[in-house]
């Protein structure tokens, strides 16, 4: 971060000051529902960081996302209602419990050359097989669900994420905030570096004698853990689980539309398709309403219409085209 | 064997073959211009609603009304293919990815928008009939459906086949660089691809049709069947894709019946992530 | 498609359109106390759920005018929650800001829970009009009442229904087998049935329960299975469009059973099941709360219904529509009790809910500690003529069932 920050220019480094300061003090003139549009903002970019670190560093493609927003979920909020244990221990085991998953995924996946649109429907079958087993898991309430109340013992702790919106507003700035700081301090590191190489052209990256099974095993670590901490973050925030919700392809699909529409492989690529998607659905819900329109699926059309626009007109994404109209060079990829 | 057991089995061979059509779309698709067509379900539903809006107003049964739709499927895939997907040749999956999942959600919303969120069932008068082979019951819709996608599958063979734009097609998966220096039309050629596809889709959801209910929500089912097919069978392989739609619908039978219906579509991932690991190249596909 | 026309008051939607406003934020609108009550009515109205969201929905636009023949005004806010419990919860956020002093909603669990999140912080009243996960009142929230069974009443009462059935039509039920859709809906009634089957002490054996996915393409496996344990009841719960692939291979495969049965699930009674299968939809049985055809209250709902939606038929509807109105007729009367808006009173009063006049059949609507309405009994409707119609209890019943079903061949 720190060769970022002394790369980027003054207003560079004043507008990211402003904005973070901005969203330090939201909650101070903000209402709740901006609040909550705004958690959701910063859910999306923690979690577009971490497909990021996979797909834009690493270039390896997952459609199976889910799977580690799942397993984190299923896992922190198990031990939570079956066992009593808090979020803070339940997540350093939700961590490990989704890394091995990925870590399996992307073994069998690359110690079988499997690349591309094949790795990534790998991911997918994976996903969609695990969904399929939790909702026969018994344990967890199979498909009928997974809930945590709200007046058991310490629930209402904030060390057990039992809160209102301020608590979840700041964790979910903290997140995304920690997120883009560790992504930019990897991506100045040796293992950015080698990550670049083993994506732009892995037999060259293989013949300079990086190993590139191990860079992109180390990706999935790194990305899967970061997924399933998002997936404790959604379990508690939301209280109730069900495998056809958080296992589905369409959480897969849509945890990767910010750091795409944004700027893949750009360390605030995934903030600001966060910044411009969730709102985008938020007002144009809200634009349809002032005009007295309730027509159910519309909102969702003009979202795909806008999607479609975006990736014909800024198939890089927005964030190096806004980078080099606000001149903020340091963060170019 | 018991009876029962081929009667599951003939079930799945013949709702695989349908599959196995849907999904042969999506290999052509797929294996000569490496699109990612992610809309295939939609495609699919659309067609679908097409048959059942021909049905109703006009009353053509859809085994006749898969020419037409086919057809016009055709030059859908032509158009979208020249306006919206050339664009996008040649670039990153992802970016694919992005441009028809926002096509596939414009489609959905757009058939719920104007369908309303019901199911639309074609009811043919023979639509609840069947066959009795000795002991097993096998349904008209389904039996006259896998017939028409063997019909549909070999007329697509012998195009590729035998007519000089079909090998052009394949000279173009095989090998685009090459194609282009001997001078073939790259782009038409491309926009018959597309145009091909959909049309292997129109008509499979014209039959699919038959045997399901059209509704907004199938569609992404669909998309994620075809691409398990297709994988199993063998990108680029037109046998490949028949085979896998089969070799899915009766394991999905089977494990159906002898496990757990409800997990039946486990099995379906786990052959998936089988052949992946073992046989990328799929069943019948080419070596990669 | 339809088009409302409400208020224009979207400030603070527009504020998070542009990221940079959000520096600016929107002021919350004070809370106004006016005579009618403001609810927001969330309900999937889009995405996988829409079918059953609009049909609630449906019965939401009708309200105000039936409600306000009783001396109760409402001002509603409609939102399309898309099936998505993400949106639930912004949209609850964005009702509540906008002034809605009580939210009705939102057929299923995980929307609903997500929007209780919401009201459970902000004090304001969450009326469940439809949602049959036990849990949803067992998490201790504090202003969440629930006006529909859990899964377990709607079995236990679903199991009294069939015995009833077994009773007035005299059949001999020897064996039967349960299929369910593997969702949290079906997974709630399963649980029921393993829990209360045993103990029920119906005439029949249960032979096997099996679990269907509720993505699948088709049933045709599922009922090849059932036709190999050839069961005398089929009892089933399934989703909309289920139902009829369900009863499309049930005939193909000429198996033939005494009947099929519900113990309460949608599908066997949705207008899209009658145009699918004509006269093959008639004879199912679903054992289900119903609208009282004998309530002034519902009498006042299907005149209204009839000239306000003139393209659906009650009949078929007034289950969703029914729920969804008695959800905003508890509501309504609450507030008339509580003379204020405030949340903690409203929820008291709805609390000391007593309501003998609403749509569904029924003894007054009261709430337990819980929040729950242990009392919401079951009815049969048995498909007539393509239209669903109440067969038992015979004080409310407009025909008499019959069972074992004609056979299906003949039927068209």
């Amino acid at each position: 971060m720190s060769g970022l920050w002394h790369n980027a220019g003054w207003h560079g480094k004043a507008i990211a000051l402003l904005l973070l300061l901005a969203f330090l003090a939201a909650p101070l003139v903000s209402d709740r529902y901006l609040l909550s549009v705004l958690i959701l903002v910063f859910y999306f970019a923690y979690l577009g960081q971490a497909w990021n670190l996979l797909m834009g560093f690493a270039g390896q493609l997952s459609l199976g996302h889910a799977l580690y927003l799942g397993l984190g979920a299923y896992t922190a909020t198990a031990l939570w209602t079956l066992f009593g244990i808090g979020p803070w221990i339940g997540v350093f085991i939700a961590i490990p419990v989704a890394a091995a998953a990925g870590m399996f995924v992307g073994w069998l996946g690359w110690r079988f050359a499997i690349e591309g649109v094949y790795f990534a429907l790998l991911t997918i079958a994976f996903a969609e097989f695990t969904r399929i087993g939790f909702d026969h898991l018994q344990i967890t309430g199979a498909s009928g669900g997974l809930f945590l109340s709200v007046n058991g013992p310490g629930a209402d702790k904030w060390w057990n994420l039992g809160g209102g919106p301020l608590l979840y507003y700041y964790l979910s700035l903290i997140l995304a905030v920690g997120a883009t700081f560790l992504v930019a301090r990897l991506r100045q590191s040796s293992l950015g570096y080698r990550w670049l190489a083993v994506r732009e052209n892995p037999e060259a990256a293989q013949a300079v004698g990086i190993n590139i099974f191990r860079a992109r095993m180390i990706a999935m670590l790194i990305s899967s853990s970061m997924t399933a901490v998002g997936g404790v973050f959604y379990g508690f925030y939301y209280r109730n689980l069900f495998p056809s919700q958080v296992f589905d392809i369409s959480r897969s699909i849509e945890l990767i539309l910010a750091p795409i529409i944004g700027g893949l492989g750009t360390i605030f690529g995934p903030v600001v398709g966060a910044i411009i998607l969730t709102p985008l659905g938020e007002s144009l819900t809200g634009l349809m309403e002032a005009f007295g329109i309730n027509a159910p699926g519309a909102k969702l059309i003009f979202y795909g219409i806008v999607l479609m626009i975006i990736i014909s007109l800024r198939p890089d994404g927005v964030w190096p085209w806004l980078a080099r109209h606000l001149k903020l060079d340091g963060a170019r990829k | 064997m018991t009876a029962i057991t081929l009667n599951v089995i003939v079930q799945g061979v013949l709702t695989g073959l349908v599959y196995g059509l849907m999904a042969l779309g999506l290999s052509v698709i797929f294996g000569v211009m490496r699109v990612v067509n992610f809309a295939h379900g939609e495609f699919t539903v659309i067609a679908m609603y097409a048959a059942f809006i021909l049905f109703e107003v006009l009353h053509i049964d859809p085994l006749i009304a898969l020419l037409p739709i086919a057809a016009v499927f055709f030059g859908i895939g032509y158009l979208l293919q020249r306006t919206l997907i050339t664009p996008f040749i040649g670039r990153a999956e992802h970016e694919q990815f992005i441009l028809l999942v926002g096509l596939a959600t414009v489609i959905v919303n757009g058939i719920l928008l104007i369908f309303g969120p019901d199911a639309r069932p074609i009811n043919l008068p023979y639509s609840f009939d069947s066959y009795t082979v000795g002991s097993l019951f096998i349904d008209k819709v389904r039996v006259l459906a896998a017939i028409a996608a063997l019909a549909v599958a070999a007329a697509l063979f012998l195009f590729f086949r035998y007519t000089r734009t079909g090998t052009a097609i394949r000279a173009c998966a095989d090998n685009l660089t090459g194609a282009g220096v001997v001078g073939l039309n790259v782009k038409q050629l491309y926009a018959v691809t597309f145009g091909l596809g959909l049309a292997c889709v129109g008509a499979a959801g014209t039959l699919m049709a038959t045997i399901a209910d059209a509704s907004p929500g199938l569609a992404q089912a669909y998309t994620l069947l075809a691409f398990t097919i297709v994988i199993v069978g063998g990108l680029g392989s037109m046998v490949g894709a028949l085979v896998g739609g089969i070799l899915i619908g009766v394991s999905e039978a089977l494990a159906g019946f002898y496990i757990q219906p409800s997990m039946k579509s486990m099995f379906s991932f786990a052959l998936l992530i089988i052949v992946l690991v073992l046989r990328p190249q799929g069943l019948l596909g080419r070596r990669l | 498609m339809s088009f409302d026309h409400r208020k224009l008051s979207r400030r603070s939607v527009l504020a998070g359109t542009a990221a940079g406003a959000v520096l600016l934020g929107a002021p919350a609108i004070v809370r106004a106390q006016t005579k009618a009550l403001k609810i927001a009515v969330l309900l999937p109205q889009s995405g996988y759920l829409a079918q059953a969201g609009q049909s609630c929905h449906r019965g939401a636009l009708v309200a105000p005018s039936v409600l306000s023949d009783f001396g109760h005004q409402v001002e509603l806010i409609h939102i399309d929650m898309e099936s998505n419990p993400d949106v639930a919860r912004t949209q609850t956020e964005r009702a509540i800001n906008e002034g809605a002093q009580c939210i009705v909603g939102a057929f299923d669990s995980a929307g609903t829970l997500a929007i209780a999140q919401v009201c459970e912080q902000r004090q304001v009243p969450l009326i469940v009009n439809i949602g049959a996960a036990p849990q949803l009142t067992e998490q201790g929230y504090k202003f969440l009442v629930r006006n529909f069974p859990t899964g377990g009443m709607l079995v236990k009462n679903g199991l009294h229904q069939i015995q009833a059935l077994i009773d007035a039509t005299k059949i001999a039920p020897k064996t039967a087998v349960f299929l369910h859709a593997n969702d949290n809906f079906g997974m709630a009634q399963r649980k029921g049935m393993d829990a209360l089957f045993p103990t029920a002490g119906l005439p029949f054996k249960l032979l096997e329960s099996i679990a269907y996915d509720p993505k699948a393409q088709d049933l045709s496996v599922e009922v090849t299975k059932i036709r190999g344990l050839n069961p005398d009841l089929l009892l089933v719960v399934t989703r909309a469009a289920d139902a009829i692939k369900l009863v499309r291979d049930t005939v193909r495969q000429k198996f033939q059973p005494m009947g099929i049965i519900s113990p309460g699930a949608p599908g066997l009674y949705d207008e899209e099941f009658y145009k699918a299968l004509g006269p093959l939809a008639d004879y199912h049985i679903d054992a289900l709360p119903w609208a009282n055809p004998k309530s002034k209250v519902t009498q006042a709902l299907e005149a209204a219904f009839k000239k306000q939606q003139p393209n659906y038929r009650f009949a078929v509807e007034c289950f969703n529509v029914g729920f969804t109105f008695d959800a905003l007729l508890i509501a309504a009367d609450a507030f008339k009790r509580a003379g204020t808006a405030t949340g903690p009173e409203l929820m008291k009063a709805l609390m000391a809910t007593n309501l003998v006049d609403h749509t569904m059949i029924g003894p007054p609507i009261k709430f337990d500690a819980k929040g729950q309405n242990v009392d919401i009994p079951s009815g049969c409707v048995q498909n007539r003529a393509q239209t669903p119609t109440v067969v038992l209890p015979a004080e409310v019943a407009t025909m008499t069932p019959v069972l074992p079903m004609p056979p299906w061949q003949g039927r068209t």
